[in-house]
């Protein structure tokens, strides 16, 4: 999983939970894998994702290098910030380990890569 | 179809795409050429913008035949479904898209705002069915589309292919659908031809009001075989537009790409994309 999908998932759709965002990572294993740079996909996501919130995860698992903790106005999207933002959404791949809820702690797995976001039945 | 139960009759989904049933989606071509198919006409109803790279969600993405479609037309995309085994089986291939497991009729586990257009194909139908005793299909298919509206961006589109066993359904699903706050309908490709009639629901969240695609096959035509052949080469046109698969140009494509993202790539020779003599 990216950290660009991880910007995205939410735990609200446990019963009772209201914003379950963002999700904690525990993370067991990191890969960074090659993607091809898309400027322009990039720039289109800029303004969906939570900036504050793709920062903090990237710190936490120690791969937040040289993106700048707040983001640069427009004029100041140069190459270096950009080829930032690509490895940092695109690039670190968590392997294994978990997603926790912000509001109840329940854990849901990663493996391979894949998180399973599965309820139980008294969670729906 | 018609031969045999229905796959919703047999098992969950869950169960039924096991891993068996997953390998089909790698080994059978027949298989793989409908999926992709599909997911050619799904595209062209969402109306993707050409050179614009969207963030497409891919519902019930199995071994990611859609979302390598996606792949193809320079899009990124996500993909969710209940099975294990499909979703390996897609992980395996390398597929580009982000995998999840999830069960839509629990409802889709993101943020609002954040898919610019939604794909499915051959997926939903199975939310018509009652697989546990506490399932309620009116409430996870309610569940499902509220969730999707919210997570779609506004004016977002969806495309969605299924295979709906009766008007009953069809009427369940398009009114949950409606009932979540989306706009649109049905689009019936080659309605005169029980082998080439498909069907695709596409939704519209809110923003400016859009006119509903026509399906494929429906003009006032006697001869309704002549419009399913002319049908035909359309589909092989679409897919065309980009180059032939399989091709050679095609297969160096393919490399570069991966070459791009750092993947291991086998050096081009006078071999590439050459066909095999059969062996025995
Ligand atoms: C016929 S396969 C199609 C797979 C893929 N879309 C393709 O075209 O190759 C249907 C898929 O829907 C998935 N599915 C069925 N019910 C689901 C549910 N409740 N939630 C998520 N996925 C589901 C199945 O696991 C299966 O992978």
């Amino acid at each position: 999983m990216k950290l660009l999908t991880h910007n995205m998932l939410t735990s609200n759709i446990i019963k009772g939970v209201t914003k379950g965002y963002p999700l904690k990572i525990e993370c067991q294993q990191i890969e960074i894998v090659e993607t091809e740079f898309n400027k322009e996909f990039l720039e289109k996501m800029i303004p969906k994702i939570d900036y504050g919130v793709l920062c903090r995860a990237a710190d936490q698992i120690g791969h937040l290098g040289d993106l700048p903790k707040v983001l640069p106005e427009t004029s100041d999207y140069n190459e270096e910030f950009m080829k930032e933002l690509h490895r940092v959404l695109l690039k670190v791949e968590i392997k294994e380990g978990n997603l926790v809820c912000p509001e109840t702690g329940r854990k849901f797995p990663v493996s391979n890569g894949i998180p399973n976001m599965l309820l139980n039945e008294e969670e729906v | 179809m018609s031969s045999g139960r229905r796959p919703e009759h047999q098992a969950p989904p869950e169960v039924f795409y096991n891993d068996d049933e997953a390998r089909k989606y790698t080994k059978n071509t027949r298989i793989m050429e409908i999926q992709e198919q599909l997911s050619y006409r799904a595209m062209e109803l969402l109306r993707l913008p050409e050179d614009d790279p969207c963030y497409i969600l891919d519902v019930g993405c199995g071994s990611g035949l859609s979302g390598e479609c996606l792949s193809e037309n320079g899009h990124f995309w996500v993909g969710v479904d209940i099975s294990k085994s499909m979703l390996d089986v897609a992980g395996e291939r390398e597929v580009e898209g982000d995998l999840i497991l999830n069960d839509i009729g629990q409802g889709l586990p993101f943020k609002p705002a954040s898919f610019d257009g939604v794909i499915s194909i051959s997926a939903i139908q199975w939310l018509c069915n009652a697989d546990k005793s506490h399932h309620n299909p009116a409430r996870r298919l309610l569940k499902f589309f509220s969730t999707l509206y919210a997570c779609l961006r506004r004016g977002g589109r969806v495309a969605m292919q299924f295979y709906p066993e009766n008007s009953e359904q069809i009427q369940l699903v398009t009114t949950q659908a409606m009932k979540a706050g989306f706009t649109g309908g049905l689009v019936v490709d080659y309605p005169n031809s029980s082998k080439a009639k498909k069907m695709f629901l596409c939704l519209f969240a809110g923003g400016a009001q859009q006119e509903l695609p026509k399906g494929l096959g429906t003009e006032e035509s006697s001869e309704a075989s002549a419009a399913f052949v002319a049908g035909r080469e359309r589909t092989k046109k679409l897919r065309n537009q980009k180059v032939l698969k399989k091709s050679k140009d095609w297969i160096i494509a393919k490399k570069e790409r991966r070459r791009r993202q750092g993947k291991e790539v086998r050096p081009d020779s006078k071999y590439t994309g050459r066909k095999r003599k059969p062996r025995f």
